[in-house]
Protein backbone atom coordinates (compact mmCIF):
# COMPACT_ATOMS: atom_id res chain seq x y z
CA UNK A 1 0.00 0.00 0.00
CA UNK A 2 1.36 3.37 -0.77
CA UNK A 3 2.45 5.58 2.03
CA UNK A 4 2.77 8.46 0.46
CA UNK A 5 0.82 11.14 1.93
CA UNK A 6 -2.89 12.17 0.08
CA UNK A 7 -1.53 15.78 -0.32
CA UNK A 8 1.22 14.25 -2.76
CA UNK A 9 -1.25 12.33 -4.50
CA UNK A 10 -3.93 14.68 -5.15
CA UNK A 11 -0.96 17.12 -6.05
CA UNK A 12 0.25 14.58 -9.18
CA UNK A 13 -4.03 14.44 -9.80
CA UNK A 14 -3.85 18.63 -9.98
CA UNK A 15 -0.50 18.47 -12.01
CA UNK A 16 -2.21 16.34 -14.46
CA UNK A 17 -5.27 18.39 -14.77
CA UNK A 18 -3.03 21.85 -15.13
CA UNK A 19 -1.51 19.80 -17.98
CA UNK A 20 -4.37 18.97 -20.05
CA UNK A 21 -5.87 22.52 -19.31
CA UNK A 22 -2.45 24.38 -20.49
CA UNK A 23 -3.02 22.01 -23.92
CA UNK A 24 -6.86 22.95 -24.41
CA UNK A 25 -5.55 26.64 -24.37
CA UNK A 26 -2.33 26.48 -25.92
CA UNK A 27 -3.03 23.88 -28.79
CA UNK A 28 -5.48 25.17 -32.24
CA UNK A 29 -5.66 21.58 -33.43
CA UNK A 30 -8.56 20.20 -32.48
CA UNK A 31 -7.79 16.78 -32.30
CA UNK A 32 -5.06 17.62 -29.61
CA UNK A 33 -7.46 19.81 -27.74
CA UNK A 34 -10.03 16.83 -27.58
CA UNK A 35 -6.75 14.78 -26.61
CA UNK A 36 -6.05 17.64 -23.49
CA UNK A 37 -10.27 17.45 -22.25
CA UNK A 38 -9.44 13.30 -21.90
CA UNK A 39 -6.16 14.48 -20.10
CA UNK A 40 -7.66 16.15 -17.86
CA UNK A 41 -10.98 13.79 -17.65
CA UNK A 42 -8.50 11.00 -16.43
CA UNK A 43 -6.75 13.39 -13.62
CA UNK A 44 -10.27 13.70 -12.04
CA UNK A 45 -11.00 10.13 -12.15
CA UNK A 46 -7.61 10.23 -10.92
CA UNK A 47 -8.68 12.61 -7.85
CA UNK A 48 -11.55 10.65 -7.31
CA UNK A 49 -10.14 7.24 -7.19
CA UNK A 50 -7.05 8.36 -4.53
CA UNK A 51 -9.77 9.95 -2.21
CA UNK A 52 -11.77 7.04 -2.28
CA UNK A 53 -9.17 4.89 -1.32
CA UNK A 54 -7.70 7.05 1.39
CA UNK A 55 -11.11 6.87 3.19
CA UNK A 56 -11.45 2.89 2.19
CA UNK A 57 -14.72 3.66 0.26
CA UNK A 58 -16.05 2.19 -3.11
CA UNK A 59 -17.64 5.41 -4.04
CA UNK A 60 -14.30 6.88 -5.84
CA UNK A 61 -14.04 4.21 -7.85
CA UNK A 62 -18.01 4.17 -9.07
CA UNK A 63 -17.15 7.54 -9.70
CA UNK A 64 -14.50 6.99 -11.90
CA UNK A 65 -16.62 4.47 -13.94
CA UNK A 66 -19.32 6.88 -14.79
CA UNK A 67 -15.95 9.75 -15.69
CA UNK A 68 -15.01 6.88 -18.11
CA UNK A 69 -18.67 6.53 -19.43
CA UNK A 70 -19.24 10.17 -19.72
CA UNK A 71 -15.40 10.25 -21.61
CA UNK A 72 -16.21 7.46 -24.17
CA UNK A 73 -19.89 9.55 -25.11
CA UNK A 74 -17.82 12.24 -25.17
CA UNK A 75 -15.38 11.03 -27.36
CA UNK A 76 -17.37 9.52 -30.48
CA UNK A 77 -19.85 12.49 -30.34
CA UNK A 78 -16.45 14.64 -30.50
CA UNK A 79 -14.77 12.39 -32.93
CA UNK A 80 -17.76 12.45 -35.54
CA UNK A 81 -18.17 16.46 -35.50
CA UNK A 82 -13.57 16.34 -36.22
CA UNK A 83 -14.70 14.15 -39.83
CA UNK A 84 -17.22 16.84 -40.26
CA UNK A 85 -15.27 19.72 -39.65
CA UNK A 86 -12.63 17.94 -42.14
CA UNK A 87 -15.05 17.11 -44.75
CA UNK A 88 -16.37 20.73 -44.73
CA UNK A 89 -13.39 23.03 -44.07
CA UNK A 90 -10.22 20.69 -45.03
CA UNK A 91 -8.37 21.89 -42.11
CA UNK A 92 -8.30 21.08 -38.38
CA UNK A 93 -7.23 24.39 -36.76
CA UNK A 94 -10.13 25.29 -34.64
CA UNK A 95 -9.82 29.05 -35.66
CA UNK A 96 -11.11 28.41 -38.92
CA UNK A 97 -14.87 27.87 -37.40
CA UNK A 98 -15.36 31.44 -36.67
CA UNK A 99 -18.41 31.50 -37.62
CA UNK A 100 -21.64 29.30 -37.47
CA UNK A 101 -22.94 30.19 -40.72
CA UNK A 102 -22.58 28.39 -44.21
CA UNK A 103 -20.14 30.28 -46.15
CA UNK A 104 -23.17 29.93 -49.17
CA UNK A 105 -25.68 32.11 -47.04
CA UNK A 106 -22.72 34.53 -46.24
CA UNK A 107 -22.50 35.55 -49.84
CA UNK A 108 -26.61 35.72 -50.87
CA UNK B 1 5.71 1.05 -2.86
CA UNK B 2 6.70 4.68 -2.81
CA UNK B 3 9.11 4.75 -4.94
CA UNK B 4 7.07 2.96 -7.18
CA UNK B 5 4.17 6.07 -6.90
CA UNK B 6 6.86 8.31 -7.81
CA UNK B 7 8.05 6.50 -10.98
CA UNK B 8 4.96 6.00 -12.22
CA UNK B 9 3.83 9.70 -11.50
CA UNK B 10 7.28 11.09 -13.19
CA UNK B 11 6.34 8.79 -15.89
CA UNK B 12 2.81 9.95 -16.21
CA UNK B 13 3.52 13.66 -16.45
CA UNK B 14 6.54 13.62 -18.74
CA UNK B 15 4.30 11.69 -21.35
CA UNK B 16 1.42 14.17 -20.76
CA UNK B 17 3.62 16.77 -21.23
CA UNK B 18 4.70 15.18 -24.38
CA UNK B 19 1.46 14.60 -25.44
CA UNK B 20 0.20 17.80 -25.49
CA UNK B 21 3.36 19.33 -26.82
CA UNK B 22 3.68 16.68 -29.72
CA UNK B 23 3.33 18.36 -32.95
CA UNK B 24 2.36 14.68 -34.75
CA UNK B 25 -1.06 13.16 -33.64
CA UNK B 26 -0.57 9.67 -34.02
CA UNK B 27 3.16 10.37 -31.53
CA UNK B 28 1.15 12.34 -29.36
CA UNK B 29 -1.94 9.74 -28.77
CA UNK B 30 1.17 6.97 -28.60
CA UNK B 31 2.71 9.33 -25.66
CA UNK B 32 -0.87 9.48 -24.38
CA UNK B 33 -1.44 5.90 -24.07
CA UNK B 34 1.79 5.65 -22.10
CA UNK B 35 0.64 8.01 -19.83
CA UNK B 36 -2.52 6.25 -19.21
CA UNK B 37 -0.40 2.87 -18.42
CA UNK B 38 1.50 4.78 -15.83
CA UNK B 39 -1.84 6.12 -14.17
CA UNK B 40 -3.07 2.82 -13.85
CA UNK B 41 0.03 1.51 -12.04
CA UNK B 42 -0.52 4.29 -9.77
CA UNK B 43 -4.39 3.23 -9.42
CA UNK B 44 -2.90 -0.65 -8.76
CA UNK B 45 -0.68 0.41 -6.14
CA UNK B 46 -3.09 2.61 -4.19
CA UNK B 47 -5.62 0.03 -3.95
CA UNK B 48 -7.96 -0.27 -7.12
CA UNK B 49 -7.12 -3.34 -9.35
CA UNK B 50 -10.48 -3.12 -10.82
CA UNK B 51 -10.33 0.38 -11.83
CA UNK B 52 -6.32 -0.09 -13.16
CA UNK B 53 -7.77 -2.90 -15.46
CA UNK B 54 -11.00 -1.14 -16.91
CA UNK B 55 -8.11 2.10 -17.37
CA UNK B 56 -6.07 -0.16 -19.55
CA UNK B 57 -9.25 -2.08 -21.44
CA UNK B 58 -11.19 1.02 -21.89
CA UNK B 59 -9.34 4.19 -21.97
CA UNK B 60 -5.67 2.98 -23.45
CA UNK B 61 -7.59 0.02 -25.30
CA UNK B 62 -11.10 1.50 -26.81
CA UNK B 63 -11.14 5.16 -26.87
CA UNK B 64 -7.41 6.07 -27.85
CA UNK B 65 -7.96 3.43 -31.04
CA UNK B 66 -10.95 5.27 -31.69
CA UNK B 67 -8.78 8.27 -31.71
CA UNK B 68 -6.26 6.49 -34.33
CA UNK B 69 -8.56 5.45 -36.53
CA UNK B 70 -10.03 9.42 -36.77
CA UNK B 71 -6.63 10.39 -37.29
CA UNK B 72 -5.59 7.54 -40.08
CA UNK B 73 -8.88 8.36 -41.85
CA UNK B 74 -8.10 12.02 -42.01
CA UNK B 75 -4.51 10.56 -43.60
CA UNK B 76 -2.65 14.18 -43.16
CA UNK B 77 0.93 14.04 -44.98
CA UNK B 78 2.72 12.28 -47.38
CA UNK B 79 2.51 8.44 -45.94
CA UNK B 80 5.90 7.59 -47.56
CA UNK B 81 8.15 10.30 -46.49
CA UNK B 82 6.66 10.63 -43.03
CA UNK B 83 7.37 6.60 -42.71
CA UNK B 84 11.04 7.70 -43.50
CA UNK B 85 11.21 10.30 -40.55
CA UNK B 86 9.65 8.43 -37.98
CA UNK B 87 12.28 5.61 -38.30
CA UNK B 88 15.00 8.10 -36.84
CA UNK B 89 16.18 7.42 -33.62
CA UNK B 90 15.15 10.72 -32.23
CA UNK B 91 11.75 9.97 -32.83
CA UNK B 92 11.28 7.01 -30.78
CA UNK B 93 13.81 6.93 -28.17
CA UNK B 94 12.07 8.99 -25.46
CA UNK B 95 8.91 7.00 -25.65
CA UNK B 96 10.73 3.28 -25.42
CA UNK B 97 13.02 4.65 -22.45
CA UNK B 98 9.49 5.93 -20.44
CA UNK B 99 8.35 2.19 -21.44
CA UNK B 100 11.23 0.86 -20.55
CA UNK B 101 11.01 2.30 -17.33
CA UNK B 102 7.54 1.17 -16.68
CA UNK B 103 8.46 -2.01 -17.86
CA UNK B 104 11.09 -1.92 -14.79
CA UNK B 105 8.73 -1.59 -12.46
CA UNK B 106 6.76 -4.55 -13.55
CA UNK B 107 9.16 -7.14 -13.50
CA UNK B 108 10.58 -5.44 -10.08
CA UNK B 109 6.60 -6.33 -8.93
CA UNK B 110 6.78 -9.74 -10.54
CA UNK B 111 9.94 -10.96 -8.75
CA UNK B 112 7.99 -10.39 -5.91
CA UNK B 113 9.85 -7.89 -3.80
CA UNK B 114 6.88 -6.07 -3.56
CA UNK B 115 4.92 -7.35 -0.22
CA UNK B 116 1.67 -8.39 -0.44
CA UNK B 117 -1.16 -6.20 0.69
CA UNK B 118 -3.26 -6.89 3.28
CA UNK B 119 -6.77 -7.65 1.99
CA UNK B 120 -8.45 -5.11 3.82
CA UNK B 121 -7.13 -2.07 1.61
CA UNK B 122 -7.83 -3.23 -1.20
CA UNK B 123 -11.21 -2.21 -2.35
CA UNK B 124 -12.27 -5.11 -4.75
CA UNK B 125 -14.53 -5.59 -7.99
CA UNK B 126 -17.39 -7.11 -5.56
CA UNK B 127 -17.37 -3.82 -3.37
CA UNK B 128 -17.20 -1.55 -6.07
CA UNK B 129 -20.26 -3.41 -7.97
CA UNK B 130 -22.50 -3.95 -5.10
CA UNK B 131 -22.69 0.14 -4.49
CA UNK B 132 -22.94 0.44 -8.23
CA UNK B 133 -25.44 -1.26 -8.42
CA UNK B 134 -27.15 0.01 -5.40
CA UNK B 135 -26.41 2.97 -4.37
CA UNK B 136 -25.29 4.55 -7.23
CA UNK B 137 -28.21 2.57 -9.59
CA UNK B 138 -30.26 5.77 -10.80
CA UNK B 139 -26.68 7.05 -11.93
CA UNK B 140 -26.02 3.80 -13.66
CA UNK B 141 -29.60 4.13 -15.58
CA UNK B 142 -28.57 7.55 -16.59
CA UNK B 143 -25.23 6.68 -18.11
CA UNK B 144 -27.21 4.08 -20.35
CA UNK B 145 -29.25 6.74 -21.50
CA UNK B 146 -26.24 9.01 -22.28
CA UNK B 147 -24.35 6.42 -24.10
CA UNK B 148 -27.36 5.24 -26.15
CA UNK B 149 -27.66 9.54 -26.90
CA UNK B 150 -23.67 9.46 -27.66
CA UNK B 151 -24.20 6.52 -29.95
CA UNK B 152 -27.24 8.35 -31.82
CA UNK B 153 -25.33 11.29 -32.27
CA UNK B 154 -22.29 10.01 -33.17
CA UNK B 155 -24.34 8.18 -36.05
CA UNK B 156 -25.75 11.17 -37.18
CA UNK B 157 -22.96 13.26 -37.22
CA UNK B 158 -20.85 10.63 -38.85
CA UNK B 159 -22.85 10.13 -42.04
CA UNK B 160 -21.71 11.03 -45.08
CA UNK B 161 -24.75 13.14 -46.30
CA UNK B 162 -25.26 12.15 -50.06
CA UNK B 163 -25.52 14.56 -53.07
CA UNK B 164 -28.65 14.43 -54.21
CA UNK B 165 -28.88 15.51 -58.09
CA UNK B 166 -32.12 15.39 -60.43
CA UNK B 167 -31.80 13.88 -63.48
CA UNK B 168 -33.12 16.48 -65.87
CA UNK B 169 -30.52 18.66 -64.23
CA UNK B 170 -27.78 16.42 -65.64
CA UNK B 171 -28.68 16.76 -68.93
CA UNK B 172 -27.55 20.28 -69.95
CA UNK B 173 -23.75 20.70 -70.10
CA UNK B 174 -23.55 22.36 -66.46
CA UNK B 175 -26.68 21.69 -63.74
CA UNK B 176 -28.65 24.99 -64.01
CA UNK B 177 -30.49 24.78 -61.13
CA UNK B 178 -29.28 24.49 -57.14
CA UNK B 179 -27.90 21.62 -56.56
CA UNK B 180 -30.17 19.38 -53.95
CA UNK B 181 -28.73 18.09 -50.92
CA UNK B 182 -30.23 15.94 -48.13
CA UNK B 183 -29.97 19.45 -45.67
CA UNK B 184 -32.66 21.03 -48.66
CA UNK B 185 -34.95 17.71 -48.98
Amino acid sequence: MVTVSMEIQLALAGLLFLTGLVGLLVRRNIIFMLMSIEIMLNSAGLAFVIAGSHWMQADGQVMFIFILTVSAAEVSVGLALILQMFHHYRTLDADALNRLLDKKKMEN
Amino acid sequence: MNTIFFIAAFVAFISSVMAISNRNAIHALLYLILSLLSISVIFYISGAPFIAALEVIVYAGAIMVLFIFVVMMLNIGNAKELEKKWLHRSMWIIPVLLAMVLMAVFIYALNGSVQSRTDTEVIGPKQVGVSLFTTYLIGVEIAAILLLAGIVGAYHLGRQKKKVIHRFMNQGKKPAGKILTNADV
